[in-house]
């Protein structure tokens, strides 16, 4: 179980990573609050869920949704965003605020009020024998084999390629990046879309084992930006292990917790409280980091 | 042109005071939205064909229904039941979903002095010692399917059984009821977030303790995720599932498929019923919609037909409380149901047969719940002999 729940554990981490690298390159090289990354999230999943309904296929519809996110974030970026970027964090957090709410409706008025569902690709829907005999989701393992992907992808981005450095130059000193010739507008907007795309991924590859619904951005956002805060604003390297981090004590938190509450207390009060302190974990965590040390775990600016 | 206005205006609420002796008007109050929206939808879409095969009029009374969204927020249900019965001045109210949308509005209706036609949720906190002349239940009490199952889980002789519910009233009437009619050991009684979409967590613990039958009450899209999750994990080979009707009807079978065939469940009515009027409404129902009915199809659609007679029974004097309540008490004698013949409990429940089915394809190799037997005849309530109502 022991095995099980720690995959269980990866698997969100990972995906939850995905979002909170989009987020943390955002805000660490903008140094502006999107909080309507959790709209580019569900925009992804019901792309995803649309061209998964009409081409009939998992994989042709991912990239597909990938590129479309990317595009509906570069629009966002390019015609409102923009406007954003020198005034406050309160000025930007109530128009990306008002950005989550238009995009809710927007949905609404496209989709409907229903959910809708997406279905595994075909091959992924039993589970696989691992070693040790224990069996798990293949669908899962396919999630967590994309996570590793990307984030190794990422990682080769960031550290080896031209863009990778404008972007660490970017986060760790914005004047000085603009000061030596860096074309800081066409990077932020670079780096907009490939957040919106991330986004899109993690919304495609959760959407089969969530819902596609309206809404569904904000409460993974909150996350999100948990991740952030823990691992230090504008890092890729700190985004990766604080989402591991965040996965870990929530999965564990929700699968440990009511057990050894069983044994206190009535089932009913168990299975209240279990969940609760376990959310109540990943804030503490949060809170300890920002004590011991307040820039984050592996922060950007030096 | 204001004097113009305001003359049009005054006649148009002339008009409307004129109509509303005798017109009908019904405050709808569901969860259409998010993942448990199915459900909604399906008791909606009962209860709008059973009022177009009316020819839109309840009772004889042109019928005007206004729809409410509670999109699972008991605090929003609340509030829009406020705003049917003090702005909109509706007659009578149905429709909710959720027993905690239920519990969380009942107060409100309660002050609004209109009566209530349950199509789903029976809170046994509202059948029971709680019971009022101006509810009653078209659906079943809340615990009727969950003791049903729990008869035939112990008819197939499991040693023990693990339950696995939301956490929320339905969620503990469900449990509550299973245990009574199982009355054998339980390994283990697990409480999900309500509208928890990933399982992944109790799954492994399913897994680890290995019981001889899970019993699982997680209805619309819930269900849809855990048999999704269940079947993935490949828990489906290693432990029998037990399910009430609400988790393997035509709205999760659309989005599961094949895994579940051959998934046992219970329930008060069944596509194949051997009836006229079960007959008449499954053809009507799939020629309006173009799909199976589920069981809350049924459900909505018998709402519909209960008021429908009982409005005729008093020549629509529904303030009469005394008058109306006989009149619904007596209806489901005087109208033909699909699920069959049934009467109420004094607490205002149906007294009604639960029977077993089985997923598996009919003739035209969709997938059905079949019926194989009944578990229970005659149900009532458990709850009934808490109600000191006459």
């Amino acid at each position: 179980m022991l095995l099980e729940q720690s995959l269980n554990s990866l698997q969100f981490g990972l995906m939850l990573f995905l979002l909170a690298a989009g987020l943390t390159l955002v805000f660490g090289i903008m140094d502006m609050i999107n909080l309507a990354h959790g709209s580019l999230y569900m925009v992804g999943a019901y792309l995803m869920a649309t061209f998964a309904e009409a081409t009939g296929s998992f994989w042709i519809a991912l990239p597909l949704a990938l590129v479309a996110t990317a595009l509906v974030g570069a629009a966002l970026e390019v015609s409102l965003l923009r406007k954003l970027y020198e005034r406050d964090h309160l000025t930007q957090v109530l128009a990306t605020f008002a950005v989550i709410l238009i995009a809710n409706e927007m949905v609404r008025i496209i989709w409907g009020n229903q959910s809708l569902m997406l279905n595994p690709p075909s091959g992924l829907t039993g589970p696989v024998q691992l070693p040790g005999g224990v069996q798990y989701a293949s669908y899962r393992l396919a999630i967590i084999a994309v996570g590793v992907f990307v984030a190794l992808l990422l990682y080769f981005l960031v550290t080896k390629t031209k863009v990778g450095m404008l972007v660490r130059a970017g986060a760790s000193n914005r004047e000085m990046a603009v000061a030596m010739g860096v074309n800081i507008r066409r990077l932020f907007t670079v780096v907009f879309a490939l957040g919106a795309a991330l986004c899109a991924l993690a919304g495609a590859m959760l959407g089969p084992i969530l819902a596609v619904q309206v809404g569904m951005g904000e409460n993974i956002l909150i996350l999100a930006f948990v991740v952030i805060v823990i691992g230090g604003i504008g890092s890729i390297r700190g985004a990766f292990v604080g989402a591991l981090l965040v996965g870990l004590v929530d999965t564990m938190g929700r699968a440990l917790l009511p057990i050894a509450f069983a044994k206190m207390f009535s089932p009913q009060a168990a299975s209240n409280l279990g969940p609760s302190i376990s959310s109540i974990l990943i804030y503490v965590l949060m809170a300890a980091v920002l004590f011991l040390r307040p820039q984050g775990l592996f922060p950007a600016r030096g | 042109m204001k004097t113009k206005s305001a003359v049009l205006a005054a006649a148009a609420l002339f008009a409307c005071n004129v109509q509303a002796a005798n017109e009908l008007k019904i405050g709808y109050l569901s969860t259409l939205s998010g993942p448990a929206g199915a459900i909604g939808v399906e008791i909606r879409d009962g209860f709008n064909l059973a009022l177009k095969m009316a020819g839109g009029k309840l009772g004889g009374l042109p019928t005007e229904v206004v729809f409410a969204d509670d999109t699972l927020n008991p605090e929003t249900g609340k509030q829009l039941a406020e705003r049917l019965i003090k702005r909109d001045r509706v007659n009578l109210m149905t429709g909710v979903v959720f027993s905690n949308v239920m519990l969380a509005a009942w107060p409100t209706i309660q002050a609004g002095n209109v009566f209530y036609i349950a199509p789903n949720s029976t809170p046994t906190r509202i059948s029971g010692e709680g019971c009022n002349p101006r509810f009653v239940s078209a659906s079943w009490p809340n615990e009727g399917y969950h003791e049903a199952a729990g008869h035939y889980a112990k008819s197939k002789g499991y040693k023990n059984a693990y339950l696995i519910a939301p956490n929320y009233p339905a969620g503990k009437d469900a449990t509550s009821g299973f245990k009574r009619g199982f009355g054998g050991t339980i390994s283990a009684e697990v409480y999900t977030k309500l509208n928890q979409l990933d399982y992944s967590a109790e799954l492994a613990q399913i897994r680890a303790a290995k019981p001889a039958a899970l019993y699982a009450f997680l209805p619309g899209g819930m269900g849809i995720n855990f048999i999704k999750q269940f079947v993935a994990a490949g828990l489906s080979f290693e432990v029998p599932l037990v399910v009430p009707g609400f988790v393997s009807d035509q709205d999760i079978v659309r989005a599961v498929g094949e895994p579940m065939l051959g998934i046992f469940d219970t329930a008060h009515w069944s596509y194949d019923l051997d009836n006229d009027a079960n007959r008449k409404f499954v053809a009507a129902f799939e020629k309006e919609y173009n799909r199976i009915p589920s069981v809350f199809a049924e459900q909505g659609y018998t709402t519909a037909l209960l008021i429908d007679t009982a409005v005729r029974a008093v020549k629509g004097k529904i303030e009469d409380e005394k008058g109306f309540h006989k009149a619904l008490m007596a209806a489901p004698a005087r109208f033909k149901s699909p699920r069959g013949d049934w009467k109420f409990a004094h607490n205002g429940t149906p007294v009604q047969d639960y029977y077993l089915r089985v997923l598996a394809k009919d003739n035209q190799g969709r997938i059905v719940n079949k019926k194989i037997g009944t578990v229970m005849n005659d149900h009532v309530d458990f709850w009934a002999k808490e109600c000191k109502m006459k």
